[in-house]
């Protein structure tokens, strides 16, 4: 597929708002733009819609989900002509979450990853103290470095005592 | 490199895939090869690692190995499509992954050995991590830019696993004498496979000058240096023993390869085409 020429390109179009609104499937509560996986959303003057999403992880296994997701909203919109691209350049990094999509993750209870100033302000070798996502005590310790999925790991908090999900720095 | 494919089925098309294929610039077979070595050193590891699913110490160790294969797994796909791409014969990641036979895959033979004994498997997950970093971090200059997109992607997976194998290896050979002797006995196993890594008697040194692919004897003097660094802070001792006979980048391999491979393909094999 030969890129289309670019009629409307990046976040004005309909498209775009139509393509953000799709969900993370394994963290229903943040929506691709909220992640900062969604790159790109172009649309020709026949209303044929090119879509470039970005994995987290190489091996993202929501991305075909989010590929079929794209394609189901966008043609429930009116585009019939959907295709989706992965990219992998410029490499995804969790600083590409939007304010909302970290104040949406925490509220589902997944403590949000350090920001960049954050990691900055830390002295080098240090890990961050991650503050639990449930009663905001910072009192916590990682209990498995990987967790259910590859972009989390395993938090248990020594305040509150409950387990939780911390979204990596990547 | 062209593999009968009696009964194959059509290829996955994805829209990335459907960009394959410019006809008038054919891409020099050894650039795909080298593509394909990295895919295939991604791809054999990620199907060594899912042997440990279900199997691993504790269920956090389950996780970690699962997402550690699953990166590898990613890696490898891009890479295999990439591959595809630059051969312009219309194989897709499936295609090469599925239906090239063992004398066709291209990986070290550090990789694709069993690894059912626990230390085994971090000894071998601590060289490939620190061979991975080392290449990845330079690789992502490449004036191939899949290539280059590639690695800056994995560079930032590979630092977890790093990490992971070097703090399983620091416990268990500064642990009991039990632990420490079978960490070093795990070491003793994987040391001579190193120098594959680093053999550049495959790899057409036009890759390197044309700033395609990474000068494998280049990475030897800091991977070495790093392993040796984790080794010793870990009370364990560098193994002095020689280096096996490479030719895993030629597609000559151990016997473990031909069998991880019937498993890995007989169900694509078996049913072609066949979709869940």
């Amino acid at each position: 597929m030969t890129r289309l020429p670019d009629v409307g390109t990046g976040r004005e179009t309909r498209a775009w708002q139509v393509a953000a609104r799709v969900l993370d499937p394994e963290l229903p509560v943040v929506t691709i733009e909220d992640l900062g996986i969604l790159r790109d959303v172009t649309e020709d003057d026949q209303g044929r819609v090119h879509v470039q999403v970005t994995p987290t992880y190489s091996g993202c296994p929501a991305m075909e989900t989010i590929r079929t997701d794209l394609i189901d909203r966008l043609s429930e919109e009116g585009y019939l002509h959907v295709t989706v691209e992965f990219v992998l350049s410029p490499a995804w990094s969790t600083d590409q979450i939007t304010p909302q999509g970290r104040a949406r993750l925490e509220e589902y209870g997944v403590a949000p990853p350090p920001t960049e100033a954050e990691r900055r302000s830390a002295p080098v070798g240090l890990t961050l103290s991650v503050r639990c996502p449930q009663c905001g005590s910072p009192d916590t310790r990682e209990s498995s470095r990987f967790g259910s999925t590859a972009c989390k790991s395993l938090w248990v908090c020594r305040a509150c005592r409950e387990p939780f999900d911390h979204f990596k720095a990547l | 490199m062209t593999t009968p494919r009696p009964s194959s089925p059509p290829p996955l098309r994805s829209s990335t895939e459907e960009r394959r294929g410019d006809p008038g610039q054919r891409t020099p077979d050894n650039h795909v090869d080298h593509v394909l070595g990295l895919a295939d050193d991604a791809l054999v590891s990620a199907q060594r690692m899912g042997w440990w699913i279900s199997r691993a110490p504790q269920l956090e160790e389950d996780l970690a190995l699962a997402n550690i294969g699953l990166d590898l797994l990613g890696q490898a796909r891009a890479l295999l499509s990439h591959a595809g791409a630059l051969e312009g014969q219309g194989r897709g990641e499936d295609d090469l992954a599925y239906w090239r036979d063992e004398r066709d895959f291209r990986n070290v033979k550090l990789v694709e050995r069993p690894q059912e004994d626990f230390g085994v498997a971090m000894a071998r997950l601590l060289v490939l991590s620190t061979w991975q970093s080392e290449l990845y971090a330079a690789l992502q200059r490449s004036t191939d830019p899949v290539l280059a997109a590639v690695a800056a992607k994995a560079a930032k997976e590979v630092a977890y696993h790093h990490d992971h194998a070097t703090r399983w290896v620091l416990r268990l050979g500064d642990g009991t004498p039990e632990s420490h002797a079978r960490m070093q006995a795990a070491l003793d196993a994987e040391w001579p496979w190193i120098e594959e890594l680093f053999d550049e008697s495959h790899l057409d040194p036009a890759l390197v000058t044309d700033g395609v692919a990474v000068a494998p004897s280049s990475l030897r003097e800091p991977v070495l240096r790093r392993l040796g660094d984790v080794v010793r802070s870990a009370t364990l001792e560098v193994p002095d023993v020689p280096a096996r006979v490479p030719g895993g980048r030629a597609g000559l391999h151990t016997e473990h390869l031909g069998r991880m491979l019937a498993e890995m393909q007989h169900l694509t094999r078996s049913h072609p085409g066949a979709t869940w």
